[in-house]
């Protein structure tokens, strides 16, 4: 398994990165940890004329912490996110997720931004940032957008970027007080895909739960607060609404019963570690 | 830096396990490619080509990473690591390889070179890890051989009496 040819450009810079992808729009894809994009490469399910490595530009690696937001550069890795030392504190829904993200060997390449970019229905870190509402910026030779998670992912592997925009970075909102984070996800081995995946926020009045691997791209849902046989109520209503699907690795049927099963487990876990 | 074209065979420059090598490569050839095709070393194997069983694993300037989804472009100019880099220049084996014989870590040794390559970077981070930790790192390696049993052991062995993190005499 080999990719076919392509011309390669390891930008120095972002303005670098920008113009040469403004230069060669749809034919050019940007590489960062390539974990990815390069078994897609292998398998020649995408063949791009022209790749364009940001991964070694320095002022698109790093984790920076406001007051409201943490934002990710377009370089960071996972692993750098991983052990950012404020990350339990700041952004306890990834401190959760992050370990099933992949594998030890591949988060230690794989970057935050690329997994945004890249838009696997299933993946964690694109759950994540819809759940807890966070947005994406793009950049372009005209300038910058920010968009939602919402607005930026569109569907499967696809989102609202266009052809000459880079992701720049990610801003993940950083954990409020009084409310309680929690993560987890089925898969059929330690770091594949996941079957589902969710994430649940609970404030004293809101309950938030966002699910990946069900439907095209993580689907989130809030309630006022419900307990017992209101919330399963609930939770069965949403799972139907996901309008999952059948295929080798679990039913539609299964998919919904364990957004009700896992779903309202997490809900009372993230109810629990209010703070 | 300049475009590197397509269908051309670019220089690219390492240092290998403290040495530096040089070759030649095309923008898409895979790094374990190069290491085995340009430069000629016979530890960076390849079972899947897209990520998934690990047998790749090199350290590229100390980052473990699967060489199968690095192109050998992107790795001109860094310090590379292979499985090589841990017997002595006389081919003693080190105290991890020593510790994988002692306990069966190993039977065909397809996976092991890329299992090395993991475990020699993990524990750079965590030098005592717990059995429950060392089988989460291990999940990113695919063995059809031993049933991970022996690694483990062999692992925790090594950490007790070996390792950074070996009780003191
Ligand atoms: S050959 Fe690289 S991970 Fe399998
Ligand atoms: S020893 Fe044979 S694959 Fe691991």
């Amino acid at each position: 398994m080999k990719p076919a040819s392509f011309d390669y450009v390891r930008a120095a810079s972002q303005e670098e990165a920008v113009e040469t992808l403004a230069r060669k729009g749809e034919d050019a894809r940007i590489i960062a940890g390539g974990m990815s994009l390069v078994p897609m490469l292998n398998f020649r399910l995408t063949e791009p004329g022209t790749l364009i490595d940001i991964s070694k530009i320095a002022d698109m690696n790093y984790v920076r912490a406001g007051g409201e937001k943490v934002e990710i550069g377009a370089s960071t890795r996972q692993a750098t996110l991983e052990r950012w030392p404020e990350l339990s504190a700041k952004l306890p829904l990834l401190a959760a997720a992050i370990p099933y993200i992949g594998h030890y060997q591949t988060r230690a390449r794989g970057t935050v931004c690329g997994s945004l970019a890249h838009a696997d229905p299933s993946s964690e870190l694109p759950l994540c940032l819809a759940t807890l509402g966070g947005e994406v910026v793009l950049r372009s030779t005209d300038g910058e957008r920010v968009l939602t998670a919402e607005e930026f992912q569109t569907g499967m592997l696809s989102t609202a970027k266009r052809a000459d925009e880079i992701v720049a970075a990610a801003r993940y909102p950083v954990a409020r007080p009084g409310h309680g984070y929690a993560f987890t996800e089925m898969a059929q081995r330690r770091g594949d895909f996941a079957i589902v995946a969710l994430a649940a926020v609970a404030s004293g009045t809101r309950l938030r739960l966002g699910v990946g691997g069900v439907a095209d791209k993580p689907m989130v849902h809030e309630w006022d607060m419900l307990e017992g046989g209101a919330l399963d109520d609930a939770l069965n209503e949403f799972a139907w609404d996901l309008g999952g699907y059948d295929d080798i690795h679990a039913t539609a049927r299964y998919r919904r019963e364990l957004v009700r099963r896992l779903g309202r487990r997490l809900i009372e876990e993230a109810k629990s570690c209010r703070n | 830096m300049p475009q590197l074209n397509r269908d051309v065979r670019h220089p690219v420059s390492l240092t290998l396990n403290g040495k530096k090598v040089q070759g030649h490569a095309e923008p898409r050839m895979l790094l374990s490619d190069f290491l085995t095709h340009e430069i000629g070393i016979t530890s960076c194997h390849v079972g899947c080509e897209h990520g998934v069983c690990g047998a790749c694993t090199v350290l590229i300037d100390g980052n473990v990473s699967r060489a199968c989804l690095t192109f050998a472009v992107q790795a001109d100019g860094a310090a590379v690591d292979t499985a090589e880099s841990l017997a002595d220049d006389e081919g003693e084996l080190s105290a991890l390889q020593q510790a994988f014989k002692k306990h069966h870590g190993l039977q065909c040794g397809y996976c092991t070179p890329g299992i090395l390559m993991s475990i020699t970077a993990y524990l750079k981070e965590k030098p005592k890890p717990t059995e429950d930790e060392l089988r989460d790192m291990l999940s990113g390696h695919l063995c059809r051989c031993t049933g991970y049993v022996g690694m483990v052991r062999a692992v925790l062995d090594y950490c007790e009496n070996s390792g950074a993190g070996a009780k003191a005499e």
